[in-house]
């Protein structure tokens, strides 16, 4: 069984937002929504000051409370790669899994039902990367099987340290960021 | 300083989260309210109290049908895909407090309506002549309305955990994420409901007997609180700046003011001098309970959505 994540070279990273306009495109996502984004994390005060600049977007949790937490079986984990995915013709709109995130990854399409990152699984099953990892261009991003240990993302969690996000709310995150 | 900039702006979570509105603090108000009503309802049922002509009992059940219609329009209204929401009844899932809910609901209206059917309204008596005929297969042995009793208190106690269970459950919002508020919004449902009975029950032992029950319940519902912040100022920091949101943030002047002093505390002052014989049973102390019991609704689903994992700045 295949378990697809992310992994993101925080040193890398410059927050040229390529993956947010591949992902818009891509995914047609409306306008005034993400499904990926910016986050620049500045700590400290003048002149010891440390920035990460990092890319976000649905986690894809291993214990997902957006599924847990649906009432209508709309939010689901994919048989492939245990992508979190939203049916749109069975979510009523309730907002719970809103609600259950973290993360803060979903928003409701201006047609009524919720909507997030889908690993760009339509393009993940033609083997292809998810859009946003194939258009970065300081290559910060990886995607691939974290069950394989000879995937390039389990090669780069096994050689550098790593951090996952607000892991402590226990939701079992499956993106990893290098610092 | 710690200085968090993000490129996004979906509006319903940035920069706070702000999905539910009035309609979730109004349904969850009346659904406490509700199950308050058949736990009453029910008791009375249970104790054979329908033998009084007058017993609320005879007057609760349609009145639930109607506030709960009314309640479950404000969900309804809620809903961002409403055509879809029959959805929810094609599935249950198990792990879903509102998937619970959605189904306890279902059955709630036919226990509610066993309840009425006791005795059928008289507006109802001619043109449904059927129903009289349920009335009296209700009505064979006193046991089948002990047992619609029966089920309208264990209904009521589901009706009324869920609501606050449907909160509980979202760990990723520190202030709900406490078992407490299902007890919490139980209680706070008994003891408006009892309020709300105090006032129209016709029956005067009935009204007497809810006035000196609401003092219990208003008592119960300070010691859940205390018992709420207690749990949350000893969990961790994300918790503890949760809980502040109402013991000194933005929600604290409501919370204090008009949930803790103007919906329990002095309520509870007046009602005890009032059932001692010291004043007059007047409807200042109910109705202050019920609209208590309808700001800790708002407060609860305003503040909790202010409460974060990682946004602190809009906690203060």
């Amino acid at each position: 069984m295949a378990r697809f994540g992310m992994v993101i070279d925080t040193k890398k990273c410059v927050g040229c937002m390529d993956c947010v306009v591949a992902c818009k495109t891509e995914n047609n996502v409306p306008e005034g929504f993400n499904r990926d984004w910016i986050t620049t994390d500045v700590k400290g005060t003048f002149p010891t000051v440390k920035m990460q600049i990092r890319t976000e977007r649905c986690n894809h949790c291993d214990n997902p409370p957006c599924v847990d937490c649906c009432p209508c079986g709309a939010s689901h984990v994919h048989d492939l790669g245990g992508v979190v995915l939203v049916h749109h013709d069975k979510c009523s709109g309730c907002k719970a899994c809103i609600a259950a995130c973290p993360y803060d990854a979903r928003f409701i399409h201006p047609d009524g039902y919720a909507d997030k990152c889908t690993f760009c699984i339509h393009r993940v099953e033609q083997g292809m990367d998810p859009a946003c990892v194939s258009v970065c261009p300081t290559h910060c991003m990886y995607f691939g099987d974290l069950d394989d240990p000879n995937s390039s993302v389990s090669k780069l969690l096994n050689s550098r340290k790593y951090r996952a996000l607000i892991s402590e709310a226990g939701t079992k995150p499956q993106i990893y960021y290098l610092d | 300083m710690d200085e968090i900039t993000i490129t996004r702006h979906n509006e319903l979570v940035d920069p706070v989260m702000h999905i539910y509105g009035w309609e979730i603090a109004v349904y969850l108000f009346i659904g406490g309210l509700v199950a308050g009503m058949m736990i009453i309802s029910g008791y009375f049922l249970f104790k054979g109290r329908q033998k009084e002509d007058l017993c609320s009992c005879y007057t609760i059940p349609l009145m639930g049908i109607v506030l709960l219609s009314i309640g479950m329009f404000a969900l309804f209204l809620d809903l961002d895909h409403k055509l879809y929401v029959w959805r929810m009844y094609t599935t249950f899932q198990i792990t879903s407090p509102m998937s619970w809910g959605a189904w306890i609901l279902i059955l709630v209206y036919p226990a509610l309506i066993a309840g009425m059917l006791i005795r059928v309204p008289w507006f109802m008596e001619e043109k449904f002549p059927v129903l009289k005929k349920v009335s009296e297969f209700i009505n064979v042995t006193p046991g089948r309305v002990k047992a619609i009793g029966i089920i309208n208190i264990a209904l009521g106690i589901a009706l009324g955990v869920y609501t606050g269970i449907l909160l509980s459950s979202f760990g990723a919002r520190p202030l709900w994420n406490s078992s407490i508020l299902g007890l919490l919004f139980l209680t706070s449902g008994i003891s408006t409901a009892s309020a709300f009975i105090h006032m129209i029950a016709k029956n005067k032992d009935e009204s007497e007997m809810l006035a000196k029950a609401d003092n219990g319940f208003l008592v119960a519902e300070l010691f859940l609180i205390t018992l709420f912040i207690i749990g949350l100022l000893s969990s961790t920091q994300v918790h503890q700046d949760a809980a502040k949101i109402i013991l000194s943030g933005a929600y604290a002047p409501v919370f204090w003011v008009f949930v803790v002093g103007l919906g329990i505390v002095i309520p509870l002052i007046i009602q005890y001098m009032a059932v001692n014989h010291r004043i007059k049973h007047t409807p200042i102390a109910p109705v202050m309970v019920i609209i208590g019991g309808l700001i800790l609704r708002f407060v609860l689903v305003y503040a909790g959505q202010l409460s974060h994992w990682t946004k602190k700045a809009f906690l203060e």
